[in-house]
């Protein structure tokens, strides 16, 4: 029954949604709309598990004294001092709770994501080193792509931002294309599977 | 400059009297005015059609107007640039109140003229009456139907010759069989294996793949008693995570290895999320780091913080901008439609390895398609290509 029960729920909510697909009728939207609208209110009470998720792995972290029990302690004073703020005053612009989201939580994101450049030259450090056939054309590829997208690239050599473009649009979007046609059949296998009940994996157990 | 003035005096002077004449004289109205009910939608919608006006070039645009009545007043309902002949006449909603209707089953009927300036040409015939009504099909989609209902039949198919015990190859995919060597290797070191799921919803299908994999994967550290860290960005992907590890460790007899907090939510800002995760791959040092799902652009921030770590990495995904960077720090990359063929490598059961027979076979017909098609363009016949339009 525990196996059972979702199988029959996806294969009914599969075959509806499927059918649902090729019926522009306003009931047939109305249906669609209300399933999205049931997504979200499953999605808020997904979070309180989530929340309790967080406080149980880090609680336990600073319970045990756990080597690092410290940085442990400033997820759960900011989760809670930014979630009372967040309810007490609202999310208006100039509250307390935008206030942290304008001035640490964006700064503190642009922060990671500006770390790409530096991972990003350590991976191309180790990617470029012409150690097989493979790597050597890797390496000539990008040396000439990064080559000609840059001011000087042209101005060695006015035929170079042509063979970029060649690049671009015939080898590199070959293989791109080869790659999305064989995602899109898979993604629409994959979800065939699911709703036929070929695929169990995503119930747990790994699995025959 | 001198002989220029001239010039450009007699230019404007020619046009102030091209443009009286013009206001003189009548431009032609739009003709042949069509209306008919939008095909293929909800209702509340319908499509007009005319045939520019033979001066077109010298008009601003065309005003469509409507009446429920053929011989009763018309009021202006829309607005269509020159050059353009097609108008939908279609509800507009703002905040919840209706600013413009078209009510389903009710008749309308259309003319319209042609714009210059404050002027307007002679209005064209009334067109109509027409209603709109929603449909109960789209035929727009029927290829899609067709091309879903060939990869079922395929599918049964197929899974008719594993049943029967035919032999389906599969070719070798190094990143699947180099799964359970990276889990054993944690094992060897004595250090957990750190499973990210990617950084999608469960509405991702890549999501899902994951989940299909994580299974397997758990059932071997469950085997191994090792510690399998997952941490989630998505609370309902974290939720349906620890429930395939807990299912694994019991279906191999061990839900005593299973800890509640290995499995476990991180943030669901994107960077915070890298964030932690790098902290724990620098705090926990796992032996095998596992990025198998849908990723942005902390795909290298995560890789190459485990790289740094000594760990082996298996990264799988379907995001094609992110798998350069998984290949470049990752041991193996699982790259686009592997991801989605790992149950059934993994498990070898007829069922899975027939449908992804399945899947092969639509393909090659896809690439025959595609070959065929651009050979008749070539020819300029668009016939193939027709078949594929959405």
């Amino acid at each position: 029954m525990k196996r059972t029960f979702p199988l029959v729920i996806c294969f009914g909510g599969g075959i509806i949604f499927i059918i649902q697909f090729f019926i522009p009728h306003p009931v047939s939207k109305a249906i669609y709309d209300e399933a999205l609208n049931w997504l979200i209110i499953v999605s808020v009470f997904a979070f309180a598990i989530a929340l309790e998720s967080l406080f149980r792995v880090h609680g336990t972290k600073i319970k045990r004294r756990k080597p690092g029990w410290g940085f442990s302690v400033i997820p759960l004073v900011a989760c809670i001092t930014v979630g009372a703020f967040g309810i007490i005053q609202g999310v208006r612009e100039g509250t307390v709770f935008m206030k942290v989201f304008h001035y640490i939580t964006v700064p503190m994101s642009a922060t990671v994501f500006s770390l790409l450049a530096f991972y990003m030259a350590s991976a191309a450090f180790r990617a470029f080193r012409a150690t097989t056939t493979r790597a050597t054309v890797l390496l000539i590829v990008a040396f000439l792509v990064m080559f000609g997208r840059v001011p000087i690239g042209p101005f060695v050599w006015k035929g170079l931002p042509d063979i970029i473009e060649w690049i671009f649009m015939y080898p590199s979007m070959a293989a791109t294309r080869g790659i999305a046609l064989g995602v899109g059949l898979g993604i629409i296998g994959t979800s065939l599977k699911i709703i036929l009940g070929i695929e169990k994996g995503w119930l747990g157990g790994g699995g025959k | 400059m001198k002989g220029k003035i001239p010039f450009v005096f007699t230019l404007c002077t020619l046009h102030f009297a091209l443009l009286s004449s013009l206001c003189a004289q009548e431009i032609t109205p739009p003709t042949d005015v069509k209306v008919f009910d939008t095909p293929n939608d909800a209702g509340n919608s319908i499509t007009i059609k005319w045939k520019l006006s033979s001066q077109d070039s010298l008009l601003d645009g065309y005003e469509i107007h409507r009446s429920q009545d053929p011989v009763g007043e018309f009021i202006k309902i829309g607005w269509s640039i020159r050059g353009i002949n097609t108008y939908t006449d279609e509800e507009i909603m703002y905040k919840g109140k209706i600013l413009h209707e078209v009510k389903n089953k009710t008749e309308y009927y259309y003319k319209i003229c042609g714009k210059f300036d404050t002027e307007f040409t002679s209005f064209s015939e009334v067109a109509g009456p027409t209603i709109s009504s929603p449909q109960l099909f789209n035929k727009s989609k029927i290829n899609v139907l067709i091309g879903v209902m060939a990869l079922l039949i395929s599918f049964l198919g197929f899974i008719r010759i594993a049943k029967r015990g035919g032999r389906l190859f599969i070719r070798k995919i190094a990143g699947l069989e180099a799964l359970d060597e990276a889990v054993g290797r944690a094992t060897e070191m004595g250090r957990p294996v750190l499973y990210v799921p990617g950084l999608s919803t469960i509405s991702d299908i890549a999501t899902i793949a994951s989940l299909n994999i994580m299974g397997r994967v758990a059932k071997k550290t469950a085997e191994y008693g090792i510690p399998l860290l997952v941490p989630n960005r998505d609370p309902i992907v974290l939720t349906v995570a620890k429930q395939v590890v807990k299912e694994a460790y019991l279906a191999v007899g061990r839900p005593d290895v299973f800890k509640d907090e290995d499995v476990s939510f991180i943030s669901s800002s994107q960077f915070a999320y890298a964030a932690g995760v790098a902290g724990i791959m620098a705090r926990e040092k796992p032996g095998t780091n596992l990025f198998i799902g849908m990723f942005w652009a902390e795909s290298l921030v995560l890789a190459e913080t485990g790289a740094a770590t000594g760990a082996i990495q298996i990264a799988g995904t379907d995001a094609m901008t992110q798998l350069p960077f998984f290949v470049t720090t990752c041991d193996y990359t699982i790259m686009g439609e592997e991801l989605y063929a790992a149950s059934a490598y993994l498990s070898k059961e007829p069922i899975l390895v027939g449908s992804i027979k399945a899947q092969d076979l639509l393909k090659a017909i896809i690439l025959t398609a595609m070959i065929v098609g651009t050979i008749l363009m070539m020819l300029g016949s668009n016939v193939i290509a027709n078949l594929f339009k959405v």
